[in-house]
């Protein structure tokens, strides 16, 4: 119990007591390792950051590559094999290259919505969290009648309107997520405002900055994590749903939804095009819901401490 | 004689005990370990006997309480030893027998009663679904059956309260409901955990009074049922109890008649927490007898004595051989190697004050400057409104909660002004306007000679400098992620005028913590690794960074054990001398207050009431209410009744302030019409002691001495 909260960025340089305590990090990998689940969901999600790193490199051939017989001819709807283990669709395109083309889009765009959205929301959660009175009533209910609205109607009546772009799924995003994190950590901050060291950060004549940034905002990180990782696979979800329904990435570059899309006709002649850009949403989100739970349990040992 | 099968036998032979521990050990499973946390412990309660089962949290008092009711949770077991209720093996009952046993036989009143009763159903739906699980089967009977039972607990109209919802109770009401219901199956044995420690003093010498006189009374226990009851206060189990049984670490350290076990201890355990309890004592050099260490881990029982770590009077054989629980010729129990000596006196223990040498004073501090008054604050006021804007809009005339009503009050230089009150009393707000966390609605304030804002943000950097405060909750006093030494390191910085470089805070933050006495390498712990004792400590060294000329301390000491408060309430007094600070101390406990004030004030419903010298208020004449709430504090010697004076009912709502004297709905002394239309005005007694009162000062000295406190010769 005593190797809690210890935050790596505050170790002392100083410190002559040696291994006392994991740092912080140490600390949420080791309980997320503990459990098979977690460390499932950790594994995907590292696997898919590495290729949304690397998946260019690695995939053996362009997403828009056509491929081609000994004969020059245009392959199409080639089952899986061992030089396409993931097939090749109708317009003769290698499937595994496009989905590992697809890996860095789909990491990116959800990341840095979230992102955003995550450092918006937090900011706006704190500041009317703690300040309180008849500036977090208007802003509460601003935040709930944002809320109101339905994710898909909006992404449709916005990217409907002003056309598709990545600037626009991430305007989309932001706008849907700020007020979700914005209560989450607004409520978080609710419980700690009135906490003895706040008070006594008051009297020291702090500024408010200081108060939020430096004696809240680290109590809230634990919530604040988890709600990050959930926003972040809701943010996939979205994002490749929104590539379903056209108004994603736009062609040539390659989008799972859009894959999911164009394959969809294609069950019959060629599964594999339907099932390798589903499975990876699938299996992206999935990991990343485990890392959440996982992040969940980890931080609730911590919820008993205080 | 050790305390063996034989004695046990013998015991139970004799006695006819109501129930009957005999050396029983109990193991939670955590992490997949056993871990022993109750060792050999034998007790047993005698039909009609109130018993205490004392001990300072973690020495798992709770624990074995419920387990003698065979009531555990499920990672519990009970490793050895046998329980006896009404001479039968109770660990070999099934758990069916169990049920029918919990609730008829055996009932518990538990410390938060609006986490035991059912908040979707009446008081009275629940009595009568008692009363009908017992067999008295009509509902109409049941019922009546119901308002008989809370009449025997001298509830006034029963037949409202039977119609009310748990959450409309007061909290000393709900508790009298529990007992009602606890009571009315007569059982044999009734467990009470704490059952007053939420509660305020004045309540709860009115339920421990009427919960004495129910066990004691064969119409209301005909069974002639035991009581447990299970408490860290010593005060009221002197008060309460005919026998006591001292735990520590899960040990029996002590178990004796009430007062044999206070006029003559004979573990150093319980010397030791008697001596260290709070009280008033003459002199600024003077300090309260002390138990040094902490209580030790259980994750590793040592085959020693486990108070021998601390102990002052422990042998080299203490810490290599657990003593047994051996039998006294007069029939206490105690577990130590050296009980033969103490109880012959050839081993004397400290129970008496201390003197301390008194500390140079440190240059720079407000020692050095001379003003009569730290701290001067004059016609503090303010009302809590509806704080949500839509409330507001709704409630048309919203009359505020009036926490703080015109209240002035001065500090003096290098003293300790001690605040007073009950929860709801306005003493808290009072010092949070003073500090301003809270802004006052009216009212000025003066610091060492400077008028100061009401305003936090419009006070100047000396005031914030010169004007500290320590709350009552170390565990929230302290940033869990920042180190000790970041904690104490930021207020040099940014209080202190010029820059500070590192090594001098460094060093800055080494003498506080030595000044605390708590070893300098604590400066890269993280909170979570302190005790709450050390908690408080660095958050007492924070406040006194900077030699501040005056700390306000809201119940500095209130969630410590009382071995602990002993010694944070000593470094406040020793803080006090070297450094030339003042209090104002803030604290529903009077015991704690008179240790260390040398002045006084009395707060109800936001006004004080009574102020004086320590001696004063505590003193004849002394304003009814103050009288009340000295009479109603548990003395810890169970030779000494307090004066009987009770205060029924509730405290008013700080919403609807009573007209007149505010006090008058719950005065034992009301003299007539006056009290409730006319506002009293300040009487002088001398000497600044002031009371506010329609009694006029020597009336009230003839009727305060007809009721003194009596001594009974043991």
């Amino acid at each position: 119990m005593a190797s809690l909260n210890t935050p790596s960025s505050a170790r002392s340089t100083t410190s002559t007591l040696t291994s006392r305590q994991p740092s912080f990090v140490v600390y949420v990998l080791r309980q997320l390792v503990r459990r098979p689940l977690s460390l499932v969901g950790t594994l995907i999600v590292a696997l898919f950051i590495f290729l949304a790193i690397a998946g260019p490199f690695i995939a053996p051939y362009d997403y828009d590559e056509f491929i081609r017989d000994a004969e020059g001819r245009r392959l199409t709807r080639v089952a899986p094999s061992l030089q396409h283990p993931f097939g090749i669709d109708k317009d003769s395109r290698d499937v595994f290259s496009r989905v590992l083309w697809g890996t860095r889009e789909m990491i990116t765009l959800p990341g840095i919505a979230t992102g955003l959205a995550v450092l918006l929301g937090t900011t706006i959660g704190l500041a009317i969290g703690y300040r309180g009175g008849w500036i977090d009533e208007v802003a509460s209910r601003i935040l709930d009648s944002l809320l109101s609205i339905p994710a898909l109607i909006l992404a449709l009546v916005m990217l409907g309107t002003v056309g598709p772009s990545r600037i626009g799924i991430v305007i989309v995003v932001v706008l849907l997520y700020t007020p979700i994190v914005a209560r989450v950590v607004r409520s978080a901050t609710l419980s700690l405002r009135d906490a003895g060291y706040v008070e006594i950060a008051r009297l020291r004549g702090e500024s408010t900055f200081y108060i939020l940034f430096r004696e809240i905002l680290p109590g809230v990180l634990p919530a604040l994590a988890v709600e990050t990782a959930l926003r972040f696979s809701y943010a996939i979800f979205l994002i490749a749903s929104l590539g379903f329904l056209g108004l994603g990435v736009q062609p040539p570059s390659p989008d799972w939804g859009r894959m999911v899309q164009e394959a969809r006709g294609e069950y019959a002649q060629a599964a594999w095009s339907l099932w390798f850009p589903s499975g990876a949403i699938a299996l992206l989100v999935i990991g990343v819901n485990l890392l959440a739970d996982g992040l969940r349990r980890a931080f609730r040992y911590e919820g008993e401490l205080r | 004689m050790n305390v063996d099968a034989i004695t046990v036998d013998r015991i139970e032979a004799s006695e006819h005990p109501v129930i009957l521990a005999d050396s029983v050990s109990i193991d939670y499973r955590i992490k997949k370990r056993w871990l022993n946390v109750i060792h050999g412990v034998t007790l047993s309660l005698k039909p009609m006997e109130i018993h205490g089962l004392v001990g300072e949290s973690g020495s798992g008092k709770s624990t074995l309480a419920l387990a003698l009711m065979r009531y555990m949770a499920a990672n519990a077991r009970i490793s050895d030893g046998r329980i006896l209720f009404n001479g039968e093996d109770l660990l070999t009952r099934s758990d069916e027998e169990m049920r029918r046993l919990w609730g008829t036989q055996m009932n518990l009143v538990p410390q938060d009663p609006l986490a035991a009763l059912n908040p979707s159903y009446t008081i009275g739906n629940q009595m009568t679904e008692l009363i009908r699980k017992n067999g008295h089967s009509e509902a109409r009977h049941a019922t009546e059956r119901a308002v008989d039972m809370l009449r025997q607990v001298k509830i006034a109209d029963p037949e409202i309260i039977v119609e009310r919802y748990p959450h409309q109770l007061s909290g000393g009401m709900r508790q009298r409901v529990m007992i009602a219901m606890a009571l009315s199956t007569h059982p044999r044995l009734l467990v009470l955990d704490e059952p007053t420690t939420a509660l305020d003093v004045t309540t709860q010498a009115v339920i421990l009074d009427l919960f004495r006189e129910l066990v004691r009374d064969t119409t209301t226990n005909p069974n002639g049922g035991a009581a447990l009851y299970v408490s860290h206060d010593l005060g009221t189990v002197a008060q309460l109890c005919d026998t006591v049984t001292v735990l520590y670490a899960g040990e029996v350290m002590e178990s004796a008649p009430v007062v044999s076990l206070y006029k003559k201890p004979l573990h150093p355990y319980t010397a030791g927490l008697l001596a260290s309890l709070p009280r008033h004592i003459e002199g600024t050099e003077t300090r309260l007898p002390t138990i040094e260490g902490v209580a030790p881990s259980l994750a590793e029982r040592p085959n020693a004595c486990v108070f021998s770590a601390r102990c002052p009077v422990a042998l080299p054989h203490c810490k290599a051989e657990k003593p047994p629980l051996d039998l006294t010729p007069d029939g206490r129990m105690v577990r130590c190697w050296r009980w033969a000596e103490i109880a012959t006196g050839t081993l004397s223990l400290q129970t008496e004050p201390t003197r301390q040498e008194l500390p140079e004073v440190i240059e720079g501090t407000a020692e050095s400057i001379d003003y009569a008054h730290v701290l001067k604050a004059q016609h503090m006021s303010k009302t809590f409104r509806e704080p949500s804007l839509f409330g507001r809009l709704l409630r048309r005339s919203d009359e505020g909660v009036h926490a703080v009503d015109d209240v002035s009050l001065k500090v003096n230089a290098r003293s300790t002004f001690g605040l007073v009150g009950e929860s709801g009393s306005g003493k808290t707000t009072l010092a949070r306007l003073i500090v301003a966390l809270e802004q006052a609605d009216s009212g000025e304030i003066e610091l060492v000679g400077m008028k100061i804002s009401r305003d936090l943000r419009r006070r100047p950097k000396e005031a914030l400098r010169e004007l500290r405060m320590i709350f009552q909750n170390p565990d929230s006093a302290l940033n869990p992620y920042m180190t000790v030494g970041q904690s104490l390191g930021r207020p040099l910085r940014v209080l202190e005028e010029g820059r500070i470089s590192q090594a001098d805070l460094d060093a800055r933050v080494a003498d506080l913590l030595s000044a605390v006495r708590l070893p300098t390498d604590y400066a890269d712990r993280y909170p979570s690794e302190l005790s709450g004792g050390e908690k408080q400590r660095v958050a007492i060294a924070r406040a006194f960074a900077i030699n501040p000329a005056l700390v306000v301390a809201d119940e500095p000491t209130s969630s410590l054990d009382v071995s602990v408060q002993a010694v944070v309430l000593n470094l406040l007094k020793d803080l006090r001398a070297a450094r030339g600070a003042s209090y104002l101390l803030i604290s529903h406990d009077l015991d704690v207050v008179s240790y260390l004030a040398d002045w006084i004030a009395v707060m109800y419903l936001g006004q004080i009431v009574e102020e004086g010298t320590t001696a004063d208020v505590y003193g004849i004449p002394s304003h009814p209410y103050t009288e009340a709430l000295i009479s109603a504090i548990p003395v810890p010697d169970p030779t000494v009744k307090g004066k009987p004076i009770r205060l029924e009912g509730e405290v008013p709502s700080a919403r609807h302030i009573p007209t007149g004297c505010r006090f008058h709905t719950r005065c034992p002394r009301k003299i007539g019409t006056i009290c409730e239309q006319q506002e009293p005005s300040w009487q002088d007694a001398g000497d600044g002691h002031r009371i506010r009162c329609h009694i006029p000062l020597d009336e009230l000295v003839v009727l305060q001495s007809q009721t003194q406190p009596q001594r009974e010769t043991p």
